[in-house]
């Protein structure tokens, strides 16, 4: 049985509780392992019942999710999650409702659903795991893959650039957008609670490792000897402090950002630019996002978290007003509504 | 006041009202049939607006009708050829030669005539004068001046006053039919509730109109038809796609689900997305896509937790929602797929009706995918078709595609307002809270439908996919036999719904030499020319297929018996070649019009008596 708190959230859930019975089947070594053991530690912290929590995916690696999620689980088509997890999530607005996509799957095919998910703000959590390359389908470019990449489809290198995600969900007026790393599986962790906390649409972005097509291609973010220095740590209300040493820092200079190093030209600790996630206006965030190596470190952690209503709730509001106010309580209200006329 | 004119009885008539798009001939045309609803006959509606928003005063393409078909008799068309023609204007004339027979009245209003309006129209001579209406009785009225006339003691502007003029012709038109111009006055006070001068400058105007056509003596006599003779009860007049919006709320309430709805915009089906937006008053879920594969593949997920799930599409939308479809029929999940045909292929014509996505219905997913097809044959009847698709896909676990088309759904007619407890139960398979041996492909075993374990509920949680399942627990599997063995059963399963539908029905002698079988919206004008002959004495049947697959259990016992069968149908062949492969051992004749435009009474009745030679 599950027990729950004064709040009623259910609190004596484990990990064992969410794991499947089915084999996994991604490669060994696959970062997709970690981001599963992530969830099975997250969904028995969520507060909700197991039946409250459902699960939906698209077609790719990353969307065989479901399958080993021991919740209620969609795995949908190529693209649609985003689409078909706003149905769920209208039809039941009590569920605890976790969409889980790669680059392909949400950038590509599915790239007009996951925009307009995020516009609304539906109240949904988005795991975008995020390898820059088509695994399943055996390493062709993705929108994310880098500019001169050679892949199965392009031996010549790509001649395109590649989306940002988090420029591309804030953009798209997404109210929270985090980034974190396959393998921090604590700082993931961290994330996913967060996101589970903001009310709308929270669209995380896993940089994700593929052992065979793409292996290495965060190497540069998160291999061991860079991390400390190419990867500076989102925390509200604390400035953007990151480097080995703990001295370089992120400091606004004019409409850019620039890296300084504190102690160097008379930088402080005063003039490096304090992490505001709570910041409606998308300047900042969208710089923070699009920063990348190797002139900039790569920003991890929740980097917008803007409260904004969400289209669920307002969907939810409008029904209970108007069925208020409503004369028109049944369907054969409806019918003899208006004009009508007998015939004896 | 009364009518001095001789009065001649009539069976039923076709009135089409026709002027430039801001002439007000659509309200003209509902206030028509709301007298037409008192005066106890039976009707229906055809609105004939032009494809474009805002297009050329005066120019053809910018012409706007609104047509009426009353009858003392069953009326089961918007009627063809038109008896009466009002014209407010001379494109309004030019755009509707099509529509008129010898003897069709034209009531024409002469003040709209001049150099420029000619030109606009695309004539060269004035048709009034010359032998282009030779063939018509011309109604040469000063509709303009007498409106203008009629109101100059109200101060207006003459742009206001012209707003009236409308009036004036209904005031002619309720002449010409004996009807009394006070029954406009209940519509009149609810639309322009507050305005009393608005209600007393139309009622002027309409006794204008009325007393020009009475003491002029225009007419050499009047007609009137009697009431007709239906069922005791209360009536209300509905458009197919309200119809259609309406039986899937009242499905949604009977089987205790609620509804929703993920659409698109698209021409002609956009207006039940726009009928079910209105009712959140009734707890209707309504939800405007980003595109057509939003709204199925969102559908989907609302039927996954637990909704009676619709989209609303037209053709083009129907090939984008493909493969959602096929994931739905995988999944084995509730989900009615209304597609409103227009003609096409592609873009096509999206104005005018057609019925050419019957195969694309029917086979238009990759991989064995089966599921309900089927088809409303009238405005009225949307409203039964639409909960009859929603039931079956509640009960059956399967995607059903209804067929609607254009006409039908845009046209109007009378429906006998049902009681929805007297509707058929709705009892959808939904699964017990910790049911020890639920599992996710467990099947009925006469349905062989699956049951719907709704998220939220204990003991339940399961996953589904696109994936091929095993039978029975639902994990994946890609063992050869068992994907055998659940495409035939998806195909059982859909078969067996033949056991849930009732029997087909005939029109006539079941052994005629001549049965003629149509399907969807060609139901009034086939049935129509079929009674006909049949009160001539002639050997001609009819069949009428609702439901088009599963084909009903007695189709082959049907098809038997005749000297021919003739298929009508608005495509090129579609079921006539559906019913080639599953009733091989017949012969079929096909009678194909795909011309954006419903089969004429003349033209079938041609054809069967051809056929009957």
């Amino acid at each position: 049985m599950e027990n729950t708190n004064l709040n009623n959230q259910v609190v004596n859930l484990t990990k064992e509780d969410f794991v499947c019975d089915q084999i996994v089947k991604w490669c060994p070594g696959c970062g997709d392992h970690a981001i599963l053991k992530v969830l099975q530690d997250v969904f028995p912290q969520l507060g909700r019942r197991k039946e409250d929590i459902c699960v939906v995916s698209g077609i790719g690696c990353s969307s065989r999710f479901p399958h080993y999620m021991n919740t209620y689980g969609f795995h949908s088509i190529h693209g649609r999650a985003c689409a078909i997890a706003t149905g769920v999530k209208l039809a039941n607005p009590n569920l605890s409702v976790w969409v889980v996509s790669g680059d392909g799957d949400c950038t590509a095919i599915g790239g007009n659903h996951f925009i307009h998910a995020v516009r609304r703000n539906m109240d949904m959590n988005l795991l975008l795991f995020n390898n820059r390359i088509y695994g399943m389908t055996k390493g062709q470019f993705s929108p994310c893959t880098f500019r001169g990449t050679v892949t199965k489809t392009s031996p010549q290198g790509t001649y395109e650039d590649p989306f940002n995600v988090g420029e591309l969900v804030i953009g798209a007026g997404g109210k929270f957008f985090a980034r974190g790393v396959d393998v921090n599986t604590k700082e993931l962790t961290d994330i996913c609670l967060r996101a589970k906390n903001h009310d709308g649409m929270s669209v995380i972005e896993v940089l994700q490792n593929c052992m065979i097509f793409s292996n290495g291609v965060h190497e540069n973010i998160t291999g061991k000897d860079v991390r400390d220095d190419m990867q500076v740590k989102c925390e509200h209300g604390k400035p953007l402090i990151f480097g080995k040493e703990r001295n370089k820092g992120l400091r606004l200079n004019g409409t850019t950002l620039e890296v300084v190093t504190i102690g160097e030209n008379g930088i402080t600790e005063k003039d490096i630019l304090v992490h505001d996630e709570k910041e409606e206006n998308t300047g900042i965030h969208m710089m923070l996002a699009h920063m990348m190596p190797p002139a900039f470190p790569v920003a991890i952690g929740v980097i917008r978290n803007v409260d904004a209503p969400t289209y669920d709730d307002c969907l939810t509001d409008v029904i209970e007003r108007e069925s208020a106010k409503s004369n028109i309580k049944t369907v054969d209200d409806l019918l003899n509504s208006g004009t009508t006329w007998d015939i004896k | 006041m009364a009518n001095r004119s001789k009065v001649v009885e009539l069976e039923h008539v076709v009135i089409r009202f026709a002027g430039d798009s801001g002439d007000g001939m659509q309200l003209t045309g509902n206030l028509f049939s709301d007298s037409t609803a008192l005066a106890g006959n039976d009707f229906a509606t055809f609105p004939d607006y032009p494809g474009e928003i805002r297009p050329p005063q005066g120019t053809v393409s910018g012409v706007s009708g609104f047509q009426v078909h009353f009858g003392h008799k069953p009326v089961h068309t918007t009627g063809d050829l038109c008896d009466v023609l009002v014209a407010m204007n001379p494109a309004s004339i030019k755009a509707n030669m099509r529509w008129l027979k010898p003897g069709t009245t034209i009531i024409f209003d002469v003040d709209s005539m001049n150099d420029k309006a000619l030109e606009k129209a695309g004539y060269t001579a004035d048709p009034t004068q010359d032998d282009t209406l030779s063939q018509y009785k011309v109604v040469k009225a000063p509709i303009t001046s007498m409106t203008l006339e009629a109101l100059k003691d109200f101060g207006w502007d003459r742009k206001a006053m012209l707003k009236s003029k409308n009036m004036f012709a209904l005031g002619i038109v309720m002449y010409l039919f004996n009807r009394d111009i006070t029954m406009l006055n209940g519509y009149f006070n609810t639309k322009f509730k507050n305005k009393p001068e608005i209600i007393k400058a139309n009622q002027t105007v309409v006794a204008a109109g009325y007393s020009y056509a009475d003491t002029m003596e225009i007419f050499a006599n009047t007609y009137r038809i009697e009431p007709a003779n239906l069922a005791k009860g209360k009536y209300r007049d509905i458009t197919g796609n309200v119809a259609t919006a309406w039986g899937l709320m009242a499905a949604a309430e009977r089987s205790g689900r609620q509804i929703f709805c993920g659409s698109y915009p698209i021409t002609p089906a956009t207006d039940i997305l726009a009928e079910l937006v209105k009712y959140k008053n009734l707890k209707v879920k309504a939800f405007q896509a980003e595109d057509e594969i939003a709204g199925i593949c969102s559908s989907l997920g609302a039927s996954f937790a637990g909704c009676l799930a619709v989209t609303t599409t037209s053709g083009p939308g129907l090939s984008l929602k493909s493969e959602a479809l096929g994931l739905a029929v995988m999944t084995e999940l509730p989900l009615v797929v209304v597609d409103v045909q227009r003609g096409g292929p592609s873009t096509g014509l999206p104005t005018k009706s057609e019925q050419s996505d019957l195969m694309q219905a029917i086979y238009g997913r990759n991989g064995d995918a089966p599921l309900i097809v089927l088809a409303a044959r009238s405005s009225a009847d949307c409203f039964y078709s639409a909960y009859e698709a929603a039931k079956l896909a509640m009960e059956h676990m399967t995607p059903v595609i209804l067929l609607t088309e254009g006409a039908l759904g845009n046209g109007s007619e009378i429906l006998r307002i049902p009681r929805v407890a007297d509707l058929p139960a709705i009892v959808p398979p939904i699964a017990k809270a910790n049911d020890p041996d639920y599992q996710p492909y467990k099947r009925d075993e006469e349905t062989l439908a699956r049951q719907w374990a709704l998220p939220g509920t204990e003991g339940l949680r399961h996953r589904i996919s696109g994936l091929e399942k095993a039978n029975g627990s639902g994990n994946l599997s890609l063992d050869p036999k068992n994907h055998q063995l659940m495409t035939e059963l998806r195909e059982e399963k859909v078969q067996r719904v033949a056991n849930y539908i009732p029997e087909q029905e005939i029109v006539g002698d079941p052994n005629a030499d001549l049965l003629v079988v149509s399907w969807g919206g060609t139901y009034g004008v086939v049935l129509s020319v079929v009674e006909k002959m049949l009160e001539e004495g002639k050997s001609v049947a009819h069949a009428h297929f609702r439901h088009i697959m599963p084909l009903p259990k007695n189709t082959a016992k049907v098809l038997s018996g005749h000297k021919k069968i003739l298929v009508c149908e608005n495509n090129n062949g579609q079921f006539v070649n559906y019913l080639r492969e599953k009733m091989p051992d017949f012969k079929y004749e096909q009678y194909n019009k795909i011309q954006g435009l419903p089969f004429l009474t003349a033209e079938l009745e041609n054809k069967f008596n051809d056929l009957l030679k």
